[in-house]
C-alpha cells in the first residue's frame, strides 16, 4: 500500500516536472526554429556534434526549469517578504542597506551575467590583456561579475532614495548616459563592448521579481506614489550604472 | 572529462555563486528582522534546485547555447565569403555579402521577443494601466521589432568594425529626444523594456553568435568588435516603444481633430 503511493507521489511530481519543463522549452523553441530554418534552407551544410547539442539543450531546459522552480520556492517569498518588512519598517538606513545587499546578492547570483563574464574572460585571454591561464581568466571573471554586482547594489540605493524622494526618472537616465560618453574615451578600447553589454546582461531571472518586489512594497507604503511608475525605474538603473561602473574596472584593471 | 566529471565541477562553482544571496538573505533575516523564516525547510530545499538547477544550466551552455552561436556565425561568414581568396575577404570586407547574417540576428532577435513571458506580463499591465490607449500586443511587436533592429544593427557593426560607442552614444541622443516629445505615461515603461527583452537563455546565445562573428570575419577582434549585440538589444526596444507610443498619440489627436472638423 505504502509503495503504491510513494509511486503516485513520485509520479505526480514527474509530471509536474515535465510541465514545468515544457513551459521553460518554449524559451528555446523559437531559437531551434530559426536555427533549423537556417541550417535546412540557407546554409545546408553538416552541423557537427548534433547529438551533444541536443543533450545540452536538454541540460538548458532542465536545469533553468530546476532554478525557477528552486527560486519559487525559496529565494521569492522570502525576498518579497523581506523587502515588504523593511519598506514598512520605515529606518532609511536598514532600507537602504537591504537594497544594496539585495542588488549586490541577486546580481552575482545571475546565470547570463556568469556566462557573460566567462566569454569576456577568454576573449581577454586571446586577446592577450590578461595572462591566458586558468586562475587569471578567473580572477577575470570574478572581478567583472562583482564590480557589476557593485553596481546594481548602488543603482538600488539611488533607485531607493528617488522612490522616498519622488524624483523623476528621466533626470537620473539622462545623467547616466551623460557620464557614459564622459567616461567612453577614457576607458580602454576592450573594455567598451563588455560594459555596454553588462547592463543588459544583469536584469534577468534572479534580480528583476526581486527588485520589482522592494520597488512596488516601497511604493505602496508611501502616500502619492504609484507602484507601477516607481517599481519600474529600479530595473532602469540596475541597467544602466553597470555600464559605469565597468568601464572605470577597465581603467583601474 | 565525462559529463558527471563536468556537472560535479560546474556544481562547486555554483555553490560560491549562490552563496551571498543566501547569506545576505539569512543576515538581515536573523539580526534585523529577528524572526525565524516560515516554511524554512521549504525554502532550503528551493536553495538545493537553485544550486543543480544553476549547475546542469550552465553545463548545458557549455555544450549547446554556446557552441551554436559559434556555429551559425561560423558557417554564416563561411557562406558570405565564399569564392572570395583571402586577400580579397582580408581587404575591406564588403558588408552587402553578410546580407543572411543580418536577417539570422533579426529572426533570433524578434522571435526570442515577441513569446518572451516577462514581456507579455508587462505589456499586458501596460495596457491596463493605460486604459486601453495602448494595446499590449502592439506593444509586445514593437518592442521586438526594437531588438530585431538592434541585434541586425549590431552585427552590421561587427562586420564593418565600426566603433561600439558611435551607435551608442547615437541612440542615447535619440532617446533623450524622444523622452521629450513622448506622452509621459510611457516612460518608465520604455527605458525598463530594455533590460526585460534579454532573457537568461537568449543572452548567451547571442554573445556567443557576436564572438563567433567577430572571430570568423577577417580582420576583426573578439575583445573589440565581438561584445556589444546585447547592448543594442536594449537600447532599440526604447526608441520603437517610445516611438509607438508617440505614433498612437499622434494618430488620437488626429481622429479628434478629423471629428471636430466633421
Amino acid at each position: 500500500m505504502q509503495a503504491k503511493q510513494l509511486m503516485i507521489v513520485l509520479f505526480q511530481q514527474l509530471v509536474t516536472l515535465i510541465r514545468l519543463m515544457a513551459v521553460t522549452g518554449k524559451d528555446l523553441v523559437p531559437i531551434i526554429l530559426v536555427v533549423a530554418f537556417f541550417q535546412l534552407a540557407v546554409l545546408r551544410q553538416p552541423f557537427p556534434d548534433l547529438g551533444e547539442m541536443i543533450g545540452g539543450l536538454l541540460l538548458v531546459t532542465l536545469g533553468l526549469t530546476l532554478f525557477i522552480r528552486g527560486l519559487e520556492m525559496g529565494l521569492f517569498p522570502l525576498g518579497e517578504a523581506m523587502a515588504d518588512a523593511f519598506a514598512k519598517k520605515g529606518v532609511l538606513a536598514w532600507l537602504l542597506l537591504f537594497g544594496f545587499a539585495l542588488g549586490f546578492g541577486t546580481t552575482v547570483a545571475e546565470p547570463a551575467l556568469i556566462a557573460v563574464a566567462d566569454e569576456a574572460s577568454k576573449a581577454a585571454a586571446e586577446a592577450e590583456v590578461i595572462a591566458a591561464d586558468p586562475v587569471a581568466m578567473k580572477q577575470y571573471a570574478t572581478g567583472l561579475r562583482y564590480t557589476v554586482a557593485l553596481s546594481v547594489g548602488t543603482a538600488l540605493v539611488i533607485g531607493v532614495i528617488r522612490i522616498i524622494k519622488g524624483w523623476p526618472i528621466q533626470f537620473f537616465i539622462i545623467g547616466g548616459y551623460l557620464l557614459v560618453m564622459i567616461l567612453t574615451p577614457l576607458a580602454p578600447d576592450e573594455i567598451v563592448g563588455v560594459a555596454y553589454d553588462s547592463g543588459g546582461v544583469t536584469t534577468s531571472t534572479v534580480t528583476v521579481p526581486l527588485v520589482t518586489a522592494l520597488g512596488v512594497g516601497l511604493a505602496s507604503v508611501i502616500r502619492g506614489r504609484s507602484p507601477l511608475i516607481d517599481g519600474f525605474g529600479l530595473i532602469a538603473f540596475a541597467s544602466l550604472t553597470p555600464i559605469i561602473f565597468v568601464l572605470v574596472y577597465g581603467m583601474l584593471v | 572529462m565525462t559529463w558527471l566529471d563536468i556537472l560535479i565541477t560546474s556544481l562547486m562553482g555554483t555553490i560560491f555563486d549562490v552563496a551571498p544571496i543566501l547569506i545576505i538573505l539569512l543576515v538581515f533575516q536573523v539580526l534585523v528582522l529577528r524572526q525565524r523564516p516560515p516554511h524554512l525547510k521549504r525554502i532550503l530545499l528551493g536553495f538545493a534546485y537553485v544550486l543543480v538547477g544553476l549547475s546542469l544550466f550552465l553545463v548545458g551552455l557549455e555544450k549547446a547555447l554556446f557552441p551554436l552561436g559559434e556555429i551559425m556565425a561560423k558557417q554564416l561568414t563561411a557562406d558570405a565569403v565564399r569564392g572570395l581568396s583571402d586577400a580579397e575577404a582580408m581587404s575591406a570586407p564588403d558588408w552587402t555579402r553578410y546580407g543572411w547574417v543580418y536577417v539570422f540576428a533579426a529572426a533570433i532577435g524578434f522571435s526570442t521577443t515577441v513569446a518572451e513571458p516577462a514581456l507579455i506580463a508587462v505589456t499586458l499591465k501596460a495596457g491596463e494601466v493605460s486604459g486601453k490607449a495602448l494595446d499590449p500586443r502592439g506593444l509586445r511587436v514593437a518592442v521586438a521589432i526594437g531588438v530585431a533592429v538592434g541585434v541586425a544593427l549590431g552585427t552590421f557593426r561587427i562586420v564593418t568594425g565600426t566603433p561600439l560607442p558611435y551607435y551608442i552614444i547615437a541612440g542615447y541622443l535619440i532617446v533623450i529626444v524622444q523622452t521629450a516629445m513622448a506622452p509621459r505615461a510611457i516612460i518608465p515603461l520604455a527605458y525598463d523594456s530594455g533590460g526585460v527583452t534579454t532573457s537568461t537563455v537568449t543572452v548567451p546565445l547571442v554573445t556567443a553568435l557576436g564572438l563567433g562573428l567577430a572571430s570568423t570575419i577577417p580582420g576583426r577582434s573578439p575583445l573589440i568588435d565581438g561584445f556589444g549585440l546585447i547592448a543594442f538589444a536594449s537600447l532599440f526596444p526604447m526608441m520603437t516603444v517610445m516611438a509607438y507610443a508617440q505614433i498612437g498619440h499622434w494618430r488620437a489627436m488626429h481622429s479628434e481633430a478629423a471629428k471636430e472638423d466633421g
